[in-house]
């Protein structure tokens, strides 16, 4: 399953978020954040006694199970008191959630992390981006490794000079992406695909911001 | 300098170019020195575009001073900080002001730089990049419109001979090929059999090499390289010609190194000709070139 990978805001950048609101109220999510641990329960707690610390009063605070859905506004009525009488709702959550919670509710709502990526977690405590979601997959070309999120230049048409031994100009620890697109397209004897002269990219298919109507016939409704 | 770079590059001599580093500010007297006492020794002269992503004064500018100068300039472009459109708009002012050589590079990471803080663009890589360039001569940007007034360029790259793995780096080389490059500058090259053998692959392609010479200026240099600069390998033998050098005089040594192999590269016809990075130490090419036995090429 892919996840929302999140990284917590310094309690600084935070606190100066927060600046002129004293009753505070604090919303965590039960999934992607738990698992990042930036927005579960623990931090939740965690940041309720940071908070306090720094001369905020905590209204009241939940682990809301999925805060990207809509019927977290279900959710968001039980609170309905708590949240009247705050100024600021300080939500650990990834930026899906800070929007969709910031819609149902009057108050101002606060980040407390940054979304770093869509990804995977790979090992415990180990996450990687797998897609930037281009709308332009190249998957096919390149033995289903993708180069657009893995290779940090984004590049098409091969590895950079600046790869060594495998590894990636920016960190020696990072596989370049385009080592290893060759090793498994040479392994299923596909290296001509590499060999492709890739044009420029086309950024159109993907607009900005992204949005898609399927019409009503095609939904088969 | 009488002769454009692509009639050097198909004359059959034995090429000879260097490289420019612009400033960062607007001081441009150093590089003005530097344009001056290389632009009749060396067939053509590299101006670098914010090389390691650090920023500076830009390679275009440097390319147009060289040719006010009266030099042969060869411009250097990576797609690290424009788009496609910054580019191909770089290109035609390019070849108003008379600049016909143009060097495509994908350009380091803006990480390794002082702005790293930056966007890194990349909207296009090195071989999309010669890509832009030959529609370009053909009168259609990239955006497959048409062009009043179309330019003309002799269109390079580069290729790392010892990267290791290579063979992704060689499928890149021909790619590049394909996409329009007509010569190649190569990552600097110290062991000469690995090198010919590199050439002995690359000749039948038909483009023209130049061998990349930096200039090695103590055995910690040469060390710190090989453990950081991907692609570039100093052989042990060579680090201790540097090591036994007499205090205060590795430079010297240096100079010999380079030179000597720049001979060899000559007399045995191994490539089509050098390119020499002397990084930040350009008043030195003349004297590598005198210890190649080359005392400039003249015009």
């Amino acid at each position: 399953m892919i996840r929302s990978i999140t990284k917590q805001k310094s309690l600084e950048e935070i606190l100066s978020l927060l600046e002129g609101m004293e009753r505070v109220f604090i919303l965590g999510c039960g999934t992607c954040v738990t698992l990042c641990r930036t927005g579960g329960a623990p931090e939740v707690e965690d940041m309720t006694k940071k908070l306090r610390e720094n001369g905020r009063i905590i209204m009241g605070s939940m682990v809301i199970p999925v805060a990207c859905d809509e019927i977290s506004h279900e959710a968001l009525e039980q609170m309905r008191d708590p949240l009247s009488q705050s100024q600021g709702i300080l939500i650990m959550t990834c930026a899906f959630g800070v929007q969709t919670i910031g819609r149902q509710v009057q108050i101002p709502a606060i980040p407390a992390l940054d979304t770093l990526f869509i990804g995977k977690e790979r090992g415990i405590g180990q996450f990687e981006e797998v897609c930037t979601q281009c709308g332009d997959c190249i998957l096919g070309e390149t033995g289903g490794i993708c180069p657009v999120t893995s290779c940090h230049k984004g590049l098409l048409n091969g590895p950079c000079g600046g790869t060594k031994d495998g590894k990636c100009e920016i960190d020696a620890q990072k596989d370049c992406a385009w080592t290893l697109i060759y090793e498994r397209l040479k392994a299923q004897g596909r290296l001509d695909r590499m060999r492709r002269l890739q044009p420029a990219k086309n950024y159109q298919v993907s607009p900005k911001p992204g949005r898609i109507l399927i019409p009503v016939e095609e939904r088969g409704e | 300098m009488s002769l454009r770079f692509r009639e050097i590059l198909s004359s059959g001599e034995f090429v000879i170019t260097s490289e420019i580093g612009p400033p960062k500010g607007t001081n441009l007297a150093p590089m003005l020195h530097h344009i001056e006492l290389l632009k009749d020794k060396v067939h053509a002269l590299n101006v670098t575009d914010h090389q390691s992503s650090v920023m500076r004064f830009p390679s275009l500018g440097g390319a147009m001073l060289i040719r006010e100068k009266g030099g042969e300039p060869i411009l250097q472009m990576t797609c690290r900080d424009r788009n496609r459109l910054a580019l191909q708009a770089d290109l035609l002012l390019a070849y108003s002001r008379g600049i016909r050589n143009v060097l495509c590079l994908t350009g380091d990471s803006v990480v390794v730089g002082d702005h790293k803080e930056a966007k890194g663009v990349f909207d296009l890589d090195s071989s999309q990049l010669l890509m832009a360039v030959r529609s370009l001569e053909q009168g259609k940007d990239l955006g497959g419109n048409e062009l009043d007034g179309k330019p003309e360029f002799c269109a390079g790259a580069i290729v790392t001979p010892e990267a290791r793995p290579l063979e992704p780096q060689l499928i890149k080389f021909e790619k590049k090929i394909q996409a329009g490059a007509e010569f190649f500058q190569t990552q600097a090259i110290y062991d000469l059999e690995n090198f010919e053998r590199f050439m002995d692959y690359a000749r039948p392609f038909g483009v023209k090499i130049l061998a990349g010479i930096i200039l090695l200026t103590s055995w910690r240099m040469a060390e710190y390289m090989n453990k950081n600069v991907p692609g570039v390998y100093v052989p042990q033998h060579l680090i201790q010609e540097l090591k036994e050098a007499p205090k205060g005089e590795a430079l010297g040594v240096g100079i010999q190194i380079a030179g000597r192999m720049i001979k060899t590269l000559k007399e045995k016809r191994l490539c089509h000709g050098v390119h020499i990075m002397a990084i930040g130490r350009e008043e030195l090419v003349p004297e590598i070139l005198q210890a190649a036995g080359l005392d400039g090429t003249g015009g």
